[in-house]
């Protein structure tokens, strides 16, 4: 089978891009399949049309390869790709967007305010940012509304901060989430077509708030996988990121991020809160995708053939009789 | 930050973040006559591996490129380098073990910063002003180590037009700092790339020479007067230095490239070096200028940077609640990059700082650039004032790195509803 690997591109996660995409490339070649690797650039719809691929497996991260754009423009070349389709990955790359897509479906998610630029500037909502912090409450996380990474992401304990987490968030979008911060453990669930692949716990090692840096460099950060939880803890938060799963249409493979709120006392029910979901997670070799299937005893070529399958399957479910 | 790094070399970007000299007047016909000739008469010795500590005949060069600056080591002293780089590498290998305090300047030149802590330095940096290292603050240093019964392995300086701040040590900082490393039997490690690209302003004895070569050690290279290219560079170091130089540059690439060496001697042989040298730091010089005025035009008034008498870099400094490696981000989406000031600085400093380049850009590009930049600076700064409701006094005219301007400046008070400065 030919397969066309998109990697790199212009988003700020290109780096992190082109290693998921050298990786899939060297398993799609280890099953046998002939892959082509190709940089989201200019040239990129004509060579996909040159090299007519049998399926596309989108490796890109952040805007432009996470958002529907690539997904919009596979669909007009009838091309099948992997991951989740065009209104999905709309929704999941927006994180207000997927907020509320989340909190109308009963998805537990942590409180959040949303900004963009032009509310300060024009409509004056400096003045409002103590009745943010009355009802988010201090500290919380001011993050941009549009990286898939936690790129701009800035953890805030007292008043002073705010101004500078707010320009440092609107750096990278032009609306940021102000979000109340859940004390908790950080877990991620991967999930290929429906089924959760075991949960994955981040523990950070020496920073006070998990960085971009510490999430792609080994050793910063410990994952432990299958992450500690009770039998009652593991099943609310595989519930929590199915119900994430439907509620945003997804579709192939996603990677649902939440925090398992601290209990208040023992006998409290546990609390996921869903923070946001990655349409293309990471899959270089310190990403959790990958470890989470290597738990589930799924090497990672197999997973990169299921996720190819998946992509073939949905497209001849799509193609009408 | 290092992933954002790597989106400057989109071809794409105006890259004001590079530290690349120009190479676009560099004469095709004299490059492929020079390797023409190595390659007629020197087939053998120029495939072949050389000696470790380099060639004579590159020494014979490099103590050309010395006497220019009036220095005259002892040819012995020399050892021939992959690159400047190497020769700071081998000397931090030399002497430092994990945990032995290093001091450099704050900020440092950012290809130290991973050398430093790959070897596992205490690593000091020491505040620079408009003249360099403050020598009052580095003997402040120096007292407080000797109290905890420490000693620095060495000072690394790079005392002209300096990378990333683009400053010069002051001829009386230097005699100071010499002294002072006499006094106290201190090495200190001079890396001096950019010493012939003066621009203005009278040529300044560099330490080895003040020193002579005692407590000295020199670090040069051919990446800015020649060729970043071939990577050659040098250390003079005394005789047994140079001896564990030798030994830890065996270990680590038996030799500098003889082919490159070759060219190297060919070129000194042939051409007036110091003819090139002067027509690079001719375009240098107006392309700083170029840069100058555009920051003069295009970044906001609450912002400052140094003005360099040669070399390759301005440091900018901004408003402090401007973090440059997330302003980084922002000029990207506006196709322009720096580098931003963390990555002089190995304790977090530096945040709201930016490296700017002026040597690989046309002039063209260095004024587009320097709108783009200055546009994302401005867009913050007003939105920090219409977060706030505060509006930060202008910089001082002058515009120098000098921090006692800066303090007294703050000290202006101001309708501040959140302070300026975070607690770090």
């Amino acid at each position: 089978m030919r397969v066309a690997v998109l990697k790199g591109g212009r988003s700020l996660e290109r780096a992190v891009s082109l290693r998921s995409g050298a990786r899939v490339e060297e398993a799609l070649r280890s099953l046998g399949h002939e892959a082509v690797g190709l940089d989201a650039d200019p040239s990129l719809a004509q060579r996909l049309k040159d090299e007519r691929p049998d399926v596309v497996f989108i490796a890109l991260h952040g805007p432009g390869g996470e958002d529907g754009t690539i997904q919009e423009l596979l669909e007009i070349l009838g091309l099948p790709y992997c991951g989740p389709g065009v209104a999905a990955c709309v929704r999941c790359m927006d994180k207000v967007l997927a907020k509320h897509e989340m909190r109308a479906a009963g998805v537990p998610t942590a409180d959040w305010v949303a900004f963009n630029s032009t509310a300060f500037s024009e409509l004056g909502a400096a003045e409002v940012i103590d009745d943010i912090e009355e009802r988010i409450g201090l500290p919380f996380v001011v993050k941009p509304a549009a990286q898939g990474s936690s790129l701009g992401v800035k953890f805030v304990s007292n008043r002073d901060e705010v101004p500078e987490a707010l320009i440092a968030a609107l750096s990278y979008a032009d609306r940021v989430l102000i979000e109340r911060y859940i004390a908790g453990q950080e877990l991620a669930v991967s999930v290929v077509d429906g089924e959760p692949l075991p949960i994955v716990e981040a523990v950070p090692k020496d920073e006070d708030f998990f960085n971009f840096e510490a999430r792609y460099e080994i050793g910063r950060t410990e994952y432990i996988c299958p992450a500690k939880l009770s039998a009652e803890e593991e099943t609310a938060v595989r519930d929590a990121a199915l119900r994430t799963w439907s509620a945003l249409g997804l579709e192939g493979f996603a990677r649902v991020d939440l925090i398992l709120a601290e209990p208040p006392d023992d006998a409290a029910t546990p609390d996921p809160q869903v923070l946001e979901v990655n349409a293309i997670p990471g899959l270089t070799d310190t990403s959790l995708m990958p470890i989470a299937a290597e738990a589930a005893g799924v090497a990672f070529d197999q997973l990169v053939e299921r996720i190819v399958q998946l992509a073939l399957k949905r497209r001849s479910a799509s193609i009408p009789s | 930050m290092r992933d954002l790094m790597e989106i400057t070399a989109r071809p794409d970007v105006i890259s004001l973040a590079g530290g690349l000299p120009d190479l676009s007047t560099f004469p095709p016909e004299s490059f492929a006559a020079r390797m023409t000739r190595v390659a007629y008469e020197s087939t053998e010795e120029a495939l072949q591996y050389g000696p470790t500590e380099g060639f004579g005949k590159t020494k014979a060069c490099i103590l050309e490129v010395m006497a220019a600056e009036n220095m005259h080591p002892d040819i012995d002293d020399v050892t021939v380098t992959t690159g400047g780089q190497q020769a700071i590498d081998l000397i931090a290998k030399t002497l430092v073990d994990p945990g032995d305090p290093v001091i450099c300047e704050a900020p440092t030149y950012p290809g130290a910063v991973p050398v430093f802590s790959s070897y596992e330095a205490e690593t000091h940096q020491v505040e620079m002003d408009g003249d360099g290292m403050r020598i009052d603050l580095l003997e402040d240093l120096l007292e407080r180590l000797a109290a905890d019964g420490q000693r620095p392995k060495f000072i690394y300086s790079v005392p002209n037009f300096q990378n990333p701040a683009g400053v010069t040590l002051s001829l009386e900082r230097r005699r100071r700092l010499v002294e002072l490393a006499r006094e106290r039997e201190l090495l200190i490690v001079e890396d001096n790339p950019y010493g012939l690209l003066r621009f203005e302003g009278d040529h300044l004895p560099p330490l080895y020479q003040l020193d002579g070569g005692d407590y000295v050690l020199y670090v040069g290279t051919f990446s800015k007067i020649l060729s970043p290219g071939i990577r050659l560079g040098w250390c003079v170091t005394p005789p047994p230095v140079t001896k564990k130089i030798v030994l830890g540059k065996q270990a680590s690439d038996l030799c500098t490239s003889s082919l490159t060496q070759y060219f190297t001697h060919e070129w000194f042989a042939e051409e007036p070096w110091q003819d090139y040298v002067r027509e690079v730091t001719q375009i240098y010089r107006s392309r700083r200028d170029v840069m100058l005025e555009s920051l003069a035009r295009f970044f906001p008034p609450q912002a400052s940077w140094t003005e360099p008498a040669g070399g390759l870099f301005v440091w900018a400094t901004l408003p402090d609640y401007i973090n440059t490696t997330d302003l980084l981000a922002k000029a990207l989406g506006q196709n322009v990059a720096f580098v931003p000031g963390e990555a002089a600085y190995l304790d977090g400093r530096g945040t709201a700082s930016m490296r700017l380049n002026f040597s690989g850009s046309p002039e063209e590009q260095i004024r587009e650039g320097v709108r783009r930049i200055g546009a994302v600076v401005s867009e913050q700064v007003e939105l920090y004032e219409t977060i706030t409701g505060e509006h930060a006094r202008p910089a001082l005219s002058g515009r120098g790195v000098d921090p006692e301007e800066d303090t007294a400046e703050l000290e202006e008070p101001a309708a501040t509803v959140l302070p300026l400065r975070k607690p770090r």
